[in-house]
């Protein structure tokens, strides 16, 4: 029964995946920007949560709540301040300008903070669970993370699909100077994605800060997980990421059952298999710009 | 024929004539592109007169299409000025001089791919033409019968074939609520029954008193509609005026039929 707890653990796993990497599916697929301080500024978040948490003496929830709308003005100065003026000159200046980004982030992080690892206190919770059955128990924090990670992609897939913003984001996404040429203003659109994507990194970092200790450093890893989500669930597909942020957590927690050391690596795996086998992801579509 | 910047008389038996007094609704003035060492446009002067069509035809890399790009707002000119109803629009974006009123299709459609071809029509219905809820959803449904568009509204806008992309071109940028209609070369690989219903719409857009600049290389389409005519040749305005007449100016006839005729 091991292995089914594994799967299971697994999927707890693939909840903050599937968060962190939301906003990077986010902002690729609509402003075609990998952002590499994705990692970076969901630590930002993280740190964010605890001082606030400890410095006003509430819950890291309630923090969360209030931190999520200043990272969004984070996405919003990161692309008028750095993306708006590097997309202009092309793809690669707004990978290099984020990769820039990240240095600093994790530098001035690291200079606040120290290197030390740390964790968001979150009493009793961080450890409690239901069993079901005899060997398989369910973390409330992880069912909890899963939880915010469908709504947020559900929320997220009704936004674009159903909205008048969400049509403008989806028209942009598609064609952006066709779509200025209808009378939607790129900038604006750009700054929501931008927004949405960077709030929702500070909430993934919450919630691994929650599970798990953090420090300014580990902001590469979880962009590298990030993207691999993305990858294996398919760009522009939403549930794709849920797909992909379940898919890599149980691979990473059944690799470890096999044997600790191959936690990741079985993780990596996966992502190669999908990159050599179904190259568009689980759930993507093969895209063709026009 | 020099530039003018002043809106003609209408053709004699056309269906509009403009009056001579009346502010020009949309004008290019000194207008000059270049891109590099490349002179795309040289001081181009056209001015279009409220409820007018104005018909554009030259060669290929005349700058018929930058003209357009420049009065949408999707190229800058290097040099000149933009005005629309008697503001000058040349710093503005596109978006901001579509939702005033100036509407856009493209020679090659290009549909928003990943949404239907309602959806299509609705986010230019919201965004450009700036209605709300459910006035949105039914101009754009008006639209979309208007243009024969209406049994392919739950269709994906990339599904469509060429003629059903042109007619979405169209109905895309209606739902917009232009007074200027900038449409670059539509009737292009149509078949003559299509061609007469591609002109009874624009006629009907006409009625309602919208502007329209064409571009089109399908001259006997062109000419059943249009009030006067420009021709552009190596960026610059070879000849303007009454269409026939300037179809028949020699000048015209060899910049843009070449030699063979």
């Amino acid at each position: 029964m091991n292995w089914i707890n594994a799967i299971v653990q697994g999927v707890m796993l693939g909840g903050v995946y599937a968060l962190f990497a939301c906003g990077l599916s986010l902002m690729f697929g609509v402003m075609r920007t990998v952002n590499l301080s994705h990692g970076d500024l969901a630590v930002l978040g993280a740190f964010l949560v605890a001082v606030l948490a400890a410095a006003v003496g509430i819950s890291p929830f309630f923090a969360v709540l209030l931190v999520l709308p200043v990272m969004g003005l984070v996405g919003v100065a990161l692309q008028r301040g750095i993306l708006s003026t590097a997309l202009r000159t092309g793809e690669m200046s707004s990978m290099l300008a984020t990769f820039g980004l990240a240095i600093v982030l994790q530098n001035v992080l690291l200079e606040i903070f120290s290197a030390d690892s740390r964790s968001l206190d979150v009493g009793s919770l961080a450890t409690a669970g239901f069993q079901l059955g005899p060997s398989v128990s369910i973390p409330y924090l992880g069912a909890l993370t899963v939880a915010v990670a469908v709504a947020l992609l559900g929320g997220l897939q009704l936004l674009l699909a159903r909205t008048g913003i969400g049509r403008a984001i989806r028209a942009t996404a598609a064609d952006a100077d066709t779509a200025e040429l209808v009378g939607i203003d790129s900038r604006r659109v750009y700054a929501w994605a931008a927004a949405i994507a960077v709030a929702t990194a500070g909430l993934a970092g919450a919630f691994f800060a929650m599970r798990s200790s953090f420090s300014p450093s580990m902001g590469p890893t979880q962009l590298l997980f990030a993207f691999e989500v993305v990858v294996i669930g398919g760009l522009g597909s939403l549930w794709g990421t849920l797909a992909g942020g379940m898919v890599l957590g149980v691979a990473q927690t059944v690799g470890a059952q096999v044997d600790p050391r191959f936690s990741i690596v079985a993780g990596h795996a996966v992502f190669l298999a999908v990159l050599a086998f179904r190259p568009q992801g689980l759930l993507g579509m093969r895209r063709s710009r026009t | 024929m020099s530039p003018s910047t002043e809106p003609l008389t209408a053709r004699a038996g056309g269906a509009r004539r403009a009056d001579p007094a009346t502010p020009p609704v949309l004008s290019a003035r000194g207008v000059h592109r270049r891109f590099g060492s490349l002179v795309v446009l040289e001081g181009i002067d056209i001015a279009l007169a409220p409820g007018e069509a104005l018909g554009i035809v030259g060669p290929n890399g005349a700058g018929k299409t930058t003209l357009l790009d420049i009065l949408s707002g999707a190229q800058a000119p290097s040099e000149g000025s933009v005005t629309f109803q008697g503001q000058d629009v040349t710093r503005w974006k596109a978006d901001r001089r579509c939702r005033r009123g100036i509407g856009r299709s493209h020679q090659v459609p290009r549909p928003f791919t990943g949404m239907t071809t309602y959806e299509n029509v609705l986010v230019a219905s919201v965004q450009g033409g700036s209605h709300r809820r459910g006035a949105a959803e039914r101009h754009a449904l008006g639209v979309l019968e208007r243009c024969g568009m209406l049994a392919q509204a739950n269709r994906p806008a990339a599904a469509l074939t060429l003629l059903e992309r042109k007619r979405l071109e169209m109905a895309r940028a209606l739902a917009t609520d232009p007074q200027v209609l900038l449409l670059d070369e539509i009737a292009g690989g149509l078949t003559d029954a299509e061609t007469d219903e591609l002109i009874a719409t624009i006629e009907q857009l006409r009625a309602d008193g919208i502007a329209i600049v064409w571009i089109e290389h399908v001259i006997h389409a062109l000419l059943r509609v249009i009030d006067r005519l420009v021709c552009l040749a190596q960026g610059r305005v070879l000849a303007e005026g009454e269409p026939d007449a300037v179809m028949s100016d020699p000048r015209v006839v060899e910049a843009y039929l070449g030699s063979a005729a």
